[in-house]
């Protein structure tokens, strides 16, 4: 249950996805939890009666009771997730719709280190829906938009208020909104980049790398180097959830 | 994480007598106060209470008073007032939230004792920026505000090795402030007094010093929260023989709890070290949640701080001088990252929790590079979490939450 958006995974007992769903978390984290979980179950071709275990996650985690009182932090999970894709030395860039983490796993996939972004919204998706909104574009249009910039403008300001002052001064002077959208995204990474050293191999998840690829794309010529993707980035703190009932370690209770 | 499981902290018995003497002290502060049987000085934490005490002060600690606003929240509403006139949201939130308090006139010691209406009307104000300079922009509004003298120490600061030229500079400045303090009292320093008080102090610090270092035992007697609450006597009465009587008993009681392997926390399965200032206002919610994790954040560089083992009654001014010198906040981050490897060793440490308090730069030893270098020195993971001593306004609970959860799965994975 993130604070942006509800995911939901559903495998089989070798680990395979078989349903999945997002949606809005809304308003009513439980209503929406529950709609999200038929929705993957339905694609599973399952109902709730043939579910074994199930762990949740994310902001909400403890809005699903109907479901399991089992809950792990979405830093366990999206490292769980991510390391089932990727089994080595890894470090994953996770940018969600209200916060970003950067967690470090050695090569047996234990956590090294995490960090969190500060209590601002720089940097995160709820930093782009604010952007879009002033710019009168939807967050769909976003990554297109940005493909057709030809000289991006940056912000200067860590600070989303102060950032929306920038792109107001860039819309009064005329600038091209592709351009200023390929600058949103560059800040977005930038926010990133200041959190900690990237050192593993790079996995980028969460809801705003997976609708926007170009946001990846500019992140490894920033950084330097390829960055991985699991095959639904948006999904990943779901596997990772799952993997967790599977394996049905001790969990925090 | 299920809400509703709460887990039953244990009282320490002790605390009654501890609320006694509180009480007492305030009761006595606000009878100077009200009848002029003695005369009030307003003084830093960390000094020169020493002085002010053997020279017949009754002493009010402002920071004393602005954690009180904090643990009640009553910040919340005090620190707006203060942001108004000037004081900016970025200073120190104990600074903002007392002179807010002041401004709206209002004290949380007129809840906590009836009869108390106001604090106690200063006649000097006494500053020492060892540990900044807020506390002295503090009681420079006061003393304009009041009309009342305020004296101090600008005390040498980031101290590697605390030599013999720093110490005669500030046993100097103390010495210097003898003089306006007399002309208070109407009396002379009596130097007998003040090297009994100077000899009470020392065995009020070692015995708190004791107390601490209970927590080495596993399970941990006490734990961080607790700790914050205790050291009230430690901070308050310093130099007084009620101080010392009480952590006696507070020291037996824990004692007994090691002896019988009883813990603060129950099922003790993680030892986290705190750095930095508590969220005042959040002691029980965090003292809660780590106990509900099983894991017992049982030492702090901040609760050390009240422990000077300089002070020396053979040599009054110059140990005072040492011993506010010598303190952790004073040093220079080369001594302060030896000083908390050793904490971390001492007691045993699977992981360290760094407070970034936005408005207290003095207590958040995160902003160099500290947890870095340290995690990669002792092998020890670290945590940093945002929020404040007073200004609720600058902690996500939330993230908070979500921030310590991870960190203690990753200690348990990475058992």
């Amino acid at each position: 249950m993130g604070a942006s958006r509800t995911k939901v995974a559903v495998i089989d007992p070798s680990g395979r996805l078989l349903g999945h769903a997002v949606k809005k978390s809304g308003i009513d984290f439980s209503v929406t939890a529950a709609a999200c979980l038929d929705a993957a179950l339905e694609m599973a071709g399952a109902s709730r009666e043939d579910i074994v275990r199930a762990v949740s996650t994310g902001y909400g985690r403890g809005n699903v009771a109907f479901v399991t009182e089992k809950s792990k932090t979405e830093i366990g999970c999206l490292a769980k997730g991510c390391y089932h894709y990727f089994p080595e030395a890894i470090t994953v860039i996770d940018i969600g719709g209200q916060d970003n983490k950067i967690i470090n796993l050695d090569a047996a996939g234990r956590r090294s280190s995490f960090k969190m972004n500060r209590k601002c919204a720089a940097g995160t998706g709820a930093f782009l829906e604010e952007m879009a909104s002033r710019l009168d574009i939807s967050l769909e249009e976003m990554n297109g938009l940005a493909r057709q910039s030809q000289e991006m403008i940056k912000l200067g300001s860590y600070c989303t208020v102060f950032s929306a002052t920038e792109v107001l001064e860039s819309i009064r002077n005329g600038k091209r909104v592709p351009d200023i959208v390929k600058g949103l995204f560059y800040s977005v990474i930038k926010r990133v980049l200041e959190m900690d050293i990237l050192s593993g191999q790079v996995v980028m998840t969460g809801g705003v790398v997976a609708c926007n690829p170009y946001i990846v794309e500019m992140a490894e010529e920033m950084i330097g180097r390829p960055v991985l993707l699991p095959e639904l980035p948006q999904l990943a703190g779901a596997v990772g959830a799952a993997l967790y009932a599977l394996d049905d370690k001790p969990e925090t209770a | 994480m299920s809400e509703e499981k709460k887990v039953v902290r244990k009282k320490i018995q002790a605390t009654d007598q501890m609320n006694k003497i509180m009480s007492d002290y305030f009761y006595g502060l606000n009878e100077a106060a009200t009848t002029g049987s003695k005369k009030v000085a307003w003084c830093t934490s960390v000094g020169p209470a020493e002085l002010l005490r053997a020279m017949g002060f009754a002493v009010h600690f402002p920071e004393n008073h602005a954690a009180m606003l904090g643990a009640t929240r009553l910040s919340n509403e005090m620190i707006p007032v203060a942001n108004a006139i000037g004081y900016s949201p970025d200073i120190c939130s104990y600074l903002t939230a007392d002179i807010g308090a002041y401004l709206k006139g209002m004290t949380p010691l007129s809840k906590a004792y009836p009869g108390i209406e106001s604090v106690p009307k200063p006649d000097v104000l006494v500053y020492n920026t060892n540990q900044c300079r807020d506390v002295q922009d503090w009681l420079a509004w006061y003393s304009e505000k009041l009309g009342v003298p305020m004296i101090g120490i600008a005390s040498p600061k980031n101290v590697n090795e605390v030599t013999d030229s720093h110490i005669d500079d500030v046993a100097s400045q103390i010495q210097a402030l003898v003089p306006t303090l007399e002309a208070i009292t109407g009396e002379k320093l009596d130097l007998e007094r003040l090297r009994e008080t100077v000899s009470l102090s020392r065995q009020c610090t070692e015995l708190w010093k004791d107390v601490l270092e209970t927590a080495t035992a596993s399970p941990a007697p006490i734990t961080f929260f607790d700790s914050t609450i205790h050291m009230g006597p430690a901070v308050v009465l310093r130099g007084t023989q009620e101080a010392i009587d009480y952590y006696r008993v507070l020291l037996a009681e824990l004692k007994e709890r090691v002896a019988n392997g009883v813990g603060a926390v129950e099922g003790e399965s993680l030892r986290i070290y705190w750095e930095g200032m508590p969220v005042w206002g959040r002691l029980r919610q965090h003292s809660e949640m780590f106990a509900e994790l099983k894991a017992a954040v049982l030492a702090s560089t901040y609760c050390s701080s009240w422990i000077f083992p300089a002070f020396d009654p053979g040599d009054p001014f110059r140990s005072m001088a040492k011993a506010y010198l010598e303190l952790f906040i004073v040093r220079a981050d080369a001594y302060k990252g030896e000083y908390i490897k050793e904490m971390l060793a001492k007691f045993r440490i699977d992981g360290i929790i760094y407070h970034d308090a936005k408005t207290c730069p003095y207590n958040s030893n995160n902003r160099y590079g500290m947890p870095q270098r340290l995690e990669r020195e002792t092998g020890i993971p670290a945590l940093v979490i945002s929020g404040d001593l007073n200004d609720l306004r600058c902690v996500s609970d939330e993230q908070t939450k979500t921030n310590v959860e991870a960190f203690i799965e990753q200690l348990e994975e990475g058992k």
